[in-house]
């Protein structure tokens, strides 16, 4: 009996812009059920390309994305049926309140008993309250509730988080983070997360990829990374790949 | 094509209507004016000339006929404007939704949101101006069809070129109807032209409609070939509108206006 399919199988995936700006090169990597990968890098390294290639919004120039075992420049219908995200950037439209953006977004993924599947994403994001409100007037952390009720509205297996806890105080940030993993835990999903904030990715993710430049220098535990290359937390050692990518080969293992 | 991703896109307009004034009143507002004006407009006219000239059908029913045209493209550029003023393409396009579901979106709520203008059009202009629709007999169903086919093609036509330029680029699209109309012949037989104007009066869907109405109105009827070569051209113009969305949509995709399209550029 085969193996099921890693949720996310990324396979030397690469971006050129114009004839020369490369801004992903030869990236591979996967994502498996039930667990949590952050990609990290400082501004400009490629992760929200590399998301924005496995969401089908950006043509990748060569390489390729599987979404459940399915290729998504041939079945994007079905890749992306099976995908969600949550973007700082990526705010829903802020004239429709909580529930119409919901209800939209359910039939644009084609979500089957969507009135009680809505009813549930609202109550698990705390949304009850907020359901007639427009979007526009929510707070940072209502916001970013509401974008993981989206996320989630479709039972993903794959979801991708790109800075989901940026706009947030700590303890918003913390809540929204023991809920996705709660919920992470009970769905089976598989998450590919973005994110700055180092404590935050040791406390969440199972692993970590670290992209410079378009591309990935290192792949590991968040917990065990830092002492394998000689610094003390993973915070240090972000800033040194940031500072001086080239210089990391040379570090202790 | 599922019909569901459709629906989401026409009901996110009508969620955006209904709480709406700013959105709902341009549905009939500005047509009521343009019935009112016209309206009064051929009565003077009708006075000051000899007898047995009516301005009613003739006048009357081109501004509405014309801008029942003008509604149906704004219908298709106004539902996707929403998108582009609300930033959500990101949201849209990272969903299953293809190209094809989106226009046909923006084509659903066009037949919506046009049909609420036609029918205060109709009302008015029945009722206050005393305009009998059916004395155009069975030709105003093609007379509608072509113009609806034509607006709708702008509509999208127009759409391409605003995710194309960017969104300041939608200054471009609301004169387009006012560009049209005077190659079209709305208000004059297109022999009145110049011959390079003729030329392109006869690349244009509209012009055959007008000049039926008037063949109509003049008791010579209209030609139906004529007719079926509108009708032709409504259909080649709708569909090279969709192949030009398509093209756009999938540069937007190859160079990564998608998912920054607030940028307007990647220059």
């Amino acid at each position: 009996m085969s193996a099921a399919p890693e949720v996310l199988e990324v396979v030397n995936l690469r971006k050129v812009y114009g004839s020369s700006i490369v801004a992903v090169d030869r990236v591979s990597f996967s994502v498996g059920r039930n667990e949590i990968v952050g990609l990290l890098g400082p501004n400009g390294a490629g992760k929200t390309t590399t998301i924005n290639m496995i969401l089908g919004v950006l043509t990748p120039t060569s390489g390729s994305i599987a979404i459940d075992g399915m290729d998504i420049a041939r079945s994007r219908t079905r890749a992306l049926q099976r995908t969600n995200f949550a973007a700082v950037y990526g705010t829903l439209p802020g004239n429709l309140t909580v529930e119409q953006n919901l209800h939209i977004f359910g039939l644009l993924y084609g979500v089957d008993d969507l009135r009680r599947r809505i009813d549930a994403v609202i109550e698990r994001f705390d949304l009850g309250g907020l359901r007639n409100r427009k979007s526009g007037v929510l707070s940072s952390g209502e916001q970013t509730r509401l974008a993981l009720a989206k996320a989630f509205l479709n039972r993903p297996t794959l979801l991708l988080l790109d800075e989901p806890t940026a706009s947030l105080d700590p303890a918003a940030a913390d809540d929204i983070r023991r809920r996705i993993r709660r919920y992470a835990d009970e769905a089976g999903v598989g998450i590919l997360w973005t994110s700055h904030n180092m404590y935050e990715v040791e406390e969440v993710c199972h692993r970590v990829l670290f992209l410079s430049h378009g591309t990935i220098l290192l792949e590991g535990d968040p917990k065990r990374l830092p002492s394998q290359h000689g610094h003390k937390t993973l915070e240090d050692l972000f800033i040194a790949i940031a500072r001086e990518p080239l210089t990391l080969g040379a570090a202790p293992h | 094509m599922s019909t569901r991703r459709i629906v989401a896109i026409v009901l996110r307009q009508l969620y955006l209507m209904r709480g709406s004034v700013a959105r709902i009143l341009p549905l009939f507002a500005w047509v009521a004016v343009d019935m009112v004006l016209w309206g009064f407009i051929t009565r003077y006219l009708n006075a000051i000339t000899r007898a047995g000239l009516d301005f009613i059908p003739t006048l009357l029913g081109a501004v509405l006929l014309w801008d029942y045209f003008a509604r149906v493209m704004q219908g298709v550029t106004t539902t996707f404007l929403e998108d582009v003023w609300s930033r959500n393409f990101l949201n849209l396009f990272a969903t299953p939704l293809s190209t094809g579901e989106y226009v046909a979106g923006l084509v659903a709520s066009s037949l919506l949101t046009s049909a609420v203008g036609l029918c205060v059009m109709l009302v008015l202009a029945t009722v206050f101006f005393g305009l009998s629709f059916f004395s155009y007999g069975a030709a105003l169903i093609p007379f509608l069809l072509i113009l609806l086919t034509f607006g709708l093609a702008l509509g999208v036509a127009g759409s391409a070129i605003v995710l194309w330029l960017g969104p300041a680029s939608e200054w471009f699209i609301w004169p387009i109807p006012a560009i049209v109309a005077p190659f079209a012949g709305v208000f004059y037989p297109i022999s009145t032209l110049p011959r390079w104007m003729q030329y392109i009066a006869h690349a244009l869907p509209p012009a055959p409609v007008f000049e039926g109405l008037r063949g109509i109105v003049a008791g010579k009827g209209v030609s139906a070939p004529a007719l079926a070569w509108g009708g032709v051209l409504a259909i080649g113009y709708l569909v090279a509108a969709c192949l030009i969305f398509g093209s756009v949509y999938r540069r937007a995709v190859r160079v990564g206006l998608i998912a920054r399209y607030s940028a307007e550029s990647l220059s």
